[in-house]
């Protein structure tokens, strides 16, 4: 060992802990798979940081267990270590680096929450079909056989704030797709305004600029697609947006990630992305087989129970029977 | 550097009145309003580990239901009402209480030579709060328990369990104004009553940590008292702060809330760096590194945990420029926390370390927390943090901090200062059965919920889906690990206060002046004041640490 020059061994050990680090950073499999363009760009940063944070760990810990080994006290030795009591060049060395790392990371993950579209939630308001559709929110889901994207009223600024909106690449877009999006203990119901679906599961196509506008009925929920990479809460009061292009066809979970009552653990559902060829299809079945319609049309919600207001869709809710008792006990 | 012995010399102060002189404390004196600060600070010590058994048990019960992915053990209300309580008593009830109340009030006055805490009524006072507030949580389960979760966002907390959830809110506001008059007297009393030759450099950094939680719980606590006082409203007078029907905002609250509640985490963890940085020094025989960095470090986090609490909104609705705002400050905590790691990594390097049960939590602690902390960066950053939000990923990061951080250092002040609290030593075998079950049992648990969380399970769950069954089954048993790992401790501590060893004044040979009185150390501390004529941790530079003479333990 005593051959062995000191920086030469640093520089072989910060070698390998690089190696080491790289290699963590891109074969980690830690996240679920990449289903919309966000999470390209989230499993990027995270990968950056798993690099970084591995590097960091190897080098904390090694020298850690390397001290408790190497200076541990010997049978018989009751003296004291050196009295080293500062170093300043050291200490500033590693206050450096870290606000280095820390100013590195947060603009890079300025830039992915901008590349995600977090600075543009409802910038579509200066799209007359994106306002007019999110405004349709706060009237009754069982308006859905009208057709709303006639109804104007242009000049009401009410579409969401919060969320995520278009990319920069999408900015300035209508979106291909709008879905209204509702929480309510323990669901989540979807309205396609410009068809007058209601479902209890999500269907979008794939490859598609995809505009939820998210609110709650109830309590606090959270709107969660973990091969999405993205989130949003659904808040009473307020309507919040997401909007995303999912990129692969598959079937992936709907999660609720707020607590929202007893049964917030059951409340689960699907997001189905189809092709676009597959999602028109699955479309026109719908408006098609659509019986109840006119029915819903012509009711007031208003002065419908939950349970009633729910029974001409309950079968497509997939609403858990848990739920479905809980809720009708409530009224 | 002055190298002169550190004998007490006469600065004589009048005894403080109301004091009895009594010999020795009695069982029954730990039971009735003692303003004695080392009676408090033992009285936390015991209340706050009673309450850690409690919510442990309840974390058992939790895990339990979670080894199968249906809900079949337990009903899923009474589930959210475990985890509520749970929350709850961990923090308001165990960290905060014995870290701050119970460490504070027993070391401060000894580490810098008075003889009590300046306000000694307020402080018994600020103790006394402490036992209805358990006693109205754990009451709260008669009427359903509290279920919206320790964050108690509404409308949740204001539809369900309302008797149960205003007795919470109650219990936390009578934890709050204790923490509140107890960051009173820590200030005034490192303020005013240090012995006169002490200077600010030669204060010990627990007191420098303390001053720096004191100041953060006087800022952010009366915020969450405001916060939930208006929540107390909305549920029992019918106003409408946070409801929307009555033009109240949800979100609101979590500002307020969260104004608190991250503060809170380093309310939770700077005394515990300042117990780090008092048990490393002594078992490593070395000066700790860096003194100066490390107590600047501790104000530095106290001043920019105050700007961090939006990092638990990302995802409410919170405009962008706020996620962006609080990305970066959150990040920056990472630097000052960062400084104190790399120190006390560097007081171990050369020195010569006994291992000691107090020095392998403190160790373990080192590791637990650079890996919770490299977490927490993750979780500072919006993009990433939007993705696992509110997911097991959180619970598994914050656990390393507050399980393998905060409860892993007050383990090692317990080893560390059990000598002087009660003239006896610790059975170091069943110490370090002790630290290695506990070592596996938080690994165990804890990080299978970091992958748990990415993969897509929420938090807060009762049931989830089956593929995650294989990593909870994993962290279950962890958890039972965890719940055994207490039993050598328990068996420790109730055998060798009666039975264990005697002690000395200074069986560590440490520097600092609560080892110049003797084990324990008698009513108002000293019979002559002890004189400072060095820094606290001038270790290896020939200073013969004091041997106080003991006064006769009585055997019975």
């Amino acid at each position: 060992m005593k051959q062995i020059p000191a920086s030469l061994l640093t520089l072989v050990i910060g070698v390998v802990v690089t190696l080491i680090s790289l290699w963590v950073g891109q074969n980690h499999g830690w996240l679920p798979e990449q289903a919309s363009e966000q999470a390209v760009l989230v499993d990027d940063f995270f990968n950056v940081m798993v690099v970084i944070a591995t590097a960091l760990f190897l080098v904390v810990q090694g020298a850690i267990l390397f001290a408790l080994f190497q200076f541990r006290q010997r049978q018989g030795d009751t003296t004291d270590g050196e009295p080293i009591e500062g170093n300043l060049p050291l200490e500033a060395f590693w206050t450096a680096i870290p606000a280095v790392i820390v100013i590195g990371l947060g603009t890079y993950s300025v830039y992915v929450f901008q590349e995600m579209g977090g600075f543009n939630p409802g910038l579509q308001e200066a799209n007359s079909q994106g306002t007019m559709v999110a405004q349709v929110m706060d009237e009754q889901v069982s308006d859905v056989g009208a057709p709303l994207v006639d109804h104007g009223a242009a000049d009401k600024q009410v579409a969401g704030n919060y969320g995520f909106g278009a990319s920069p690449m999408k900015e300035g877009n209508t979106p291909d797709l709008t879905v209204e999006v509702k929480g309510l203990q323990y669901a989540w119901i979807f309205t396609y305004p410009d068809s007058g679906i209601v479902d209890g599961e999500l269907h979008v196509p794939a490859n598609q600029d995809v505009l939820l506008n998210i609110s709650s009925q109830d309590v606090i929920h959270s709107f969660w697609v973990p091969q999405f990479r993205l989130k949003q809460d659904a808040i009473p009061g307020e309507e919040t947006e997401l909007r995303f292009v999912a990129t692969k066809p598959g079937t992936y979970s709907v999660v609720c990630a707020e607590l929202c009552g007893a049964y917030h653990g059951g409340m689960r559902t699907q997001v189905i992305v189809h092709t676009p060829e597959d999602f028109e299809q699955w479309r026109e079945s719908r408006v098609a087989q659509a019986p109840h319609q006119d029915e819903t049309v012509a009711a007031n919600p208003a002065e419908m129970t939950a349970t009633d207001y729910l029974a001409p869709v309950s079968q497509a809710l997939n609403i858990h029977t848990h739920s479905l008792a809980h809720l009708t006990s409530e009224q | 550097m002055a190298q002169a012995n550190l004998s007490p010399e006469a600065t004589k102060t009048p005894p403080i009145e109301g004091h009895p002189h009594l010999p020795d404390w009695k069982w029954y004196d730990y039971f009735t309003f003692n303003i004695d600060h080392k009676v408090i600070g033992i009285q936390y010590l015991v209340l706050a580990f009673i309450f850690y058994l409690i919510a442990g048990l309840m974390a058992v019960a939790m895990r339990t239901e979670l080894a199968t992915p249906d809900s079949d053990f337990m009903d899923p209300s009474l589930y959210n009402a475990l985890l509520t309580n749970h929350g709850t008593i961990m923090i308001f009830l165990w960290i905060v209480p014995a870290a701050i109340g119970g460490f504070g009030n027993y070391l401060v006055p000894l580490m810098i030579g008075a003889r009590d805490m300046a306000f000694p009524k307020l402080n018994a006072l600020a103790f006394w709060l402490n036992p209805p507030a358990g006693a109205l949580l754990l009451g709260s389960f008669l009427f359903g328990g509290a279920q919206a979760g320790w964050t108690s966002y509404p409308p949740l907390s204001v539809i369900t369990a309302n008797t149960a959830q205003s007795m919470w809110i109650l219990a936390v506001v009578l934890v709050g104004t204790s923490s509140i008059m107890g960051s009173v007297n820590f200030l005034v009393t490192i303020w005013k009553m240090r012995v006169p030759s002490m200077k600010w450099d030669q204060l010990p950094l627990f007191c420098w940590a303390m001053v720096a939680t004191s100041f953060l719980a006087l800022f952010s606590t009366p915020v969450l008292a405001a916060g939930l006082i208006l929540l107390l409203f909305d549920i029992n007078f019918g106003t409408g702060f946070f409801q929307p029907d009555a033009g109240g905002n949800v979100v609101v609250y979590q500002h307020l809330f969260w104004f608190y509640s991250h503060p809170a985490v380093y309310l939770m963890i700077l005394p515990i760096f300042g117990i780090m940085s008092e048990v490393i020094p002594v078992h490593a025989r070395k000066p700790i590194f860096g003194y100066k960095a490390i107590a600047y470090s501790s104000l530095t986090i106290s001043i920019v945990g105050l700007f961090v609490w939006v990092h638990h909104m990302f995802t409410s609705g919170t405009p962008p420029w706020m996620r962006i705002f609080f990305t970066i400050s959150t990040l920056i905590v990472a630097v000052p926390t960062g400084i104190k790691i790399f120190s006390w990594v560097a007081t171990l390097w050369g020195g010569k370390i006994r291992f000691t049960s107090a020095m392998l939590f403190a160790v373990g602690l080192l590791s637990m927390f650079v890996f919770g902390g490299l977490s927490g960066v993750t979780l500072g950053t919006a993009p990433f943090d939007i993705h696992v939000h509110d997911t097991y990923y959180v619970v598994g990061h914050f656990h390393y901090v507050l399980f393998g951080g905060s409860v892993f250092g007050i383990y090692a002040g317990i080893y560390h200062w059990f000598p002087k609290m009660t003239g006896r030593m610790l059975n170091e075998t069943l110490g370090r059965l002790h630290f290695v079950l506990t070592f596996i049992g938080t690994n165990l648990t804890f990080a299978p919920m970091h992958e748990l969380g990415m993969q897509g399970m929420p938090r807060r769950v009762a049931m989830y889906d089956p593929q995650f069954v294989g990593l909870n089954q994993l962290a279950t048993i962890g958890a039972f690990t965890l719940g055994i790992s207490v039993l050598p401790m328990l068996i420790n501590v109730i055998w060798s206060w009666s039975r264990g060893p005697k002690a000395g004044g200074n069986p560590w040979n440490a520097l600092t002046l609560e080892w110049t009185t003797p084990s324990p150390p008698p009513v108002e501390n000293w019979t002559i004041l002890p004189a400072v004529t060095h820094g606290p941790y001038e270790y290896g530079v020939g200073i013969q640490p004091p041997q106080p003479d003991q006064p006769a333990l009585d055997e019975a």
